[in-house]
């Protein structure tokens, strides 16, 4: 058995793209993406193609919320919903490593989140203003890497916790936009910033601004990615499904 | 011999008695007291359910987050009331009416965690129907949950207003002036709750999994916010400045901040400045209010008539 497949098991991914895209929470995930679109589109055609418009979009918009709601529908959907209702159970009593497990609902989350908010970034800023700047290519990045950390974060939130879902909504609307205006410091933990700090090196000069340097955001990003992960196996090898409150 | 047998005998022998059958008295207490009524289970639902969404009566997790959100719901009134006391400001240096607008997302966060744990656990543990075993109406458990979710903004929203205006009175500010404001901001606190409560319990109410009804009810609130007011920015930027009232039709929390700004006197939170330009938008914003508060207590009967089944 080769190793790729020791860590990716595809039943187990299977099961959770058809739990992440099945029913009604399909809708939300296939709105959003279609909202940014429509509305990129509405402002191309109501004030034509401007930098500093597309950049406040992709950056308010887009990265600052839509990102992480996705991240937090893929994250917390793809073993949350289970646990819930107490059918990881079935999947746990079979002959399947734990953090295979956790690596492949991981790669479907991740997989959800870059194919329903990294890429209607991408073709937002294409929409906008032709990626004028690079900014249609620098925000895709950043929502790539965006998405690829808050998956990993908020699968683990939904190992750690019931409340996975409001804890995830919390730490990316509160901490990211409130406490982080009000205190400078709080930015340096902020996956968005992380993100910006990549999307101001792939465009150009003076056109994306981030509060964090580009190699403190990488190793960040990088740490907190691999520690959520890490930490979300060893949660699952002792997990006890308490009742509901 | 098996029992049917012998009663089979036993009742030609009595022969055709019209009330053979009766209840026997086997010496369990009778209930002697008041037999209360629809009123009374609309009461304990309404005090029960206003109690959980702080959650009061809950295990100690539930409490967290409630009390969290309502702590940083108070915390800047405090600071603001302390800064006003301190350096002796004239006049606070924020508008009742706009403390609510400012602090929307721990609004549409609370709105978010608690209008689902008000019905969604309800519609999955198959509860519905044992509510309606009792001598309760459709209406009493709509009016039930819809008052408490709506209270329960009330209390989030109101009580830094009420922190701000003692606050103010301590400061010695004007009097007539603070009660002006103070009055004119509890009202709009009270048709946001009610807006809020409305929309939160409509979308979570279609959702038996908790998570999800979350996610869907921060989705409506916080993104129609986020796009309105990224394209009321561009049509600033632009020059379509007559657009701006009208984009902001379209979010909640921009309706309800449309409405205080042409009936309240409040300073619009749009590019700015930018609120309902006349008497007829303004009218329109306030139309559009009571009609969603009015169409959500209708969803809300109507996701009852059938409810239980699926």
């Amino acid at each position: 058995m080769s190793a790729a497949s020791v860590m990716y098991n595809p039943t187990v991914a299977r099961l959770t793209y058809r739990a992440l895209l099945g029913r009604r929470r399909a809708l939300i995930l296939f709105a959003l993406p279609l909202l940014l679109l429509v509305i990129s589109a509405a402002v191309r055609t109501l004030s034509g193609a401007d930098d500093s418009t597309a950049s406040g979009i992709l950056s308010g918009f887009a990265l600052a919320t839509m990102v992480p709601l996705i991240g937090v529908i893929a994250g917390t959907g793809a073993i949350g919903s289970e646990i819930d209702d107490g059918s990881l159970l079935y999947l746990l009593a079979k002959p399947v490593k734990r953090s295979t497990i956790i690596v492949t609902k991981l790669l479907v989350a991740i997989g959800v989140s870059v194919g329903f908010a990294a890429m209607p970034t991408f073709f937002a800023g294409l929409i906008l203003d032709g990626n004028g700047q690079h900014l249609a290519v620098a925000f895709g990045v950043a929502a790539v890497l965006a998405s690829l950390a808050y998956s990993a974060i908020f699968l683990f939130l939904g190992v750690v916790t019931r409340h996975a879902v409001v804890v995830g909504l919390v730490y990316a609307l509160l901490w990211e936009s409130l406490i982080g205006n009000l205190v400078p410091g709080a930015r340096t933990l902020s996956v968005q910033q992380w993100a910006l700090a990549l999307a101001q090196k792939v465009a150009d000069p003076g056109a994306v601004s981030s509060s964090v340097g580009l190699p403190t955001a990488v190793v960040l990003l990088i740490c907190v990615t691999l520690a959520a992960t890490w930490f979300a196996g060893r949660r699952l090898r002792s997990l006890t499904l308490a009742g509901e409150e | 011999m098996p029992r049917e047998a012998f009663t089979a005998d036993a009742a030609p022998a009595a022969g055709v008695t019209p009330d053979a059958s009766r209840i026997h008295d086997i010496g369990y207490r009778h209930y002697g007291g008041v037999r209360l009524a629809r009123g009374y289970v609309r009461r304990s639902l309404y005090i029960q359910s206003l109690r959980g969404a702080y959650g009061l009566g809950r295990s100690a997790k539930s409490k967290i987050l409630p009390m969290i959100l309502f702590a940083v719901m108070c915390l800047p009134a405090s600071i603001i009331v302390a800064v006003t006391v301190y350096t002796h400001l004239s006049k606070l240096p924020l508008e009742y009416t706009r403390y609510a607008i400012d602090l929307q997302t721990v609004i549409g966060l609370f709105t978010a965690a608690q209008a689902p744990q008000a019905v969604s656990r309800d519609l999955r543990f198959k509860t519905v129907p044992l509510y309606f075993c009792r001598p309760m109406e459709r209406i009493d458990y709509v009016i039930a949950k819809y008052g408490a979710m709506a209270s329960a903004l009330f209390i989030l929203t109101g009580v830094p207003l009420v922190i701000l205006y003692v606050g103010a009175l301590l400061a010695k500010l004007d009097l007539a002036t603070q009660t002006a404001g103070f009055g004119k901001g509890l009202l709009a606190a009270a048709l946001l709750s009610l807006l809020f409560g409305g929309i939160g319990l409509v979308i979570a109410a279609l959702t038996p999994r908790r998570g999800f009804g979350v996610a869907a009810v921060i989705a409506v609130l916080i993104l129609s916010y986020a796009t309105v007011s990224s394209v009321q920015a561009v049509a600033y930027g632009q020059g379509h400045t007559g657009a701006i009232s009208w984009l902001g039709l379209f979010s909640p929390i921009t309706l309800i901040d449309g409405v205080q700004s042409w009936w309240l006197g409040a300073t619009s939170s749009f590019v700015s400045g930018y609120g309902p330009p006349n008497a007829a938008v303004g009218v329109l914003y306030l139309l559009v209010v009571l009609g969603l508060i009015a169409g959500s207590f209708a969803l809300l009967m109507r996701r009852y008539r059938k409810v239980g089944l699926g």
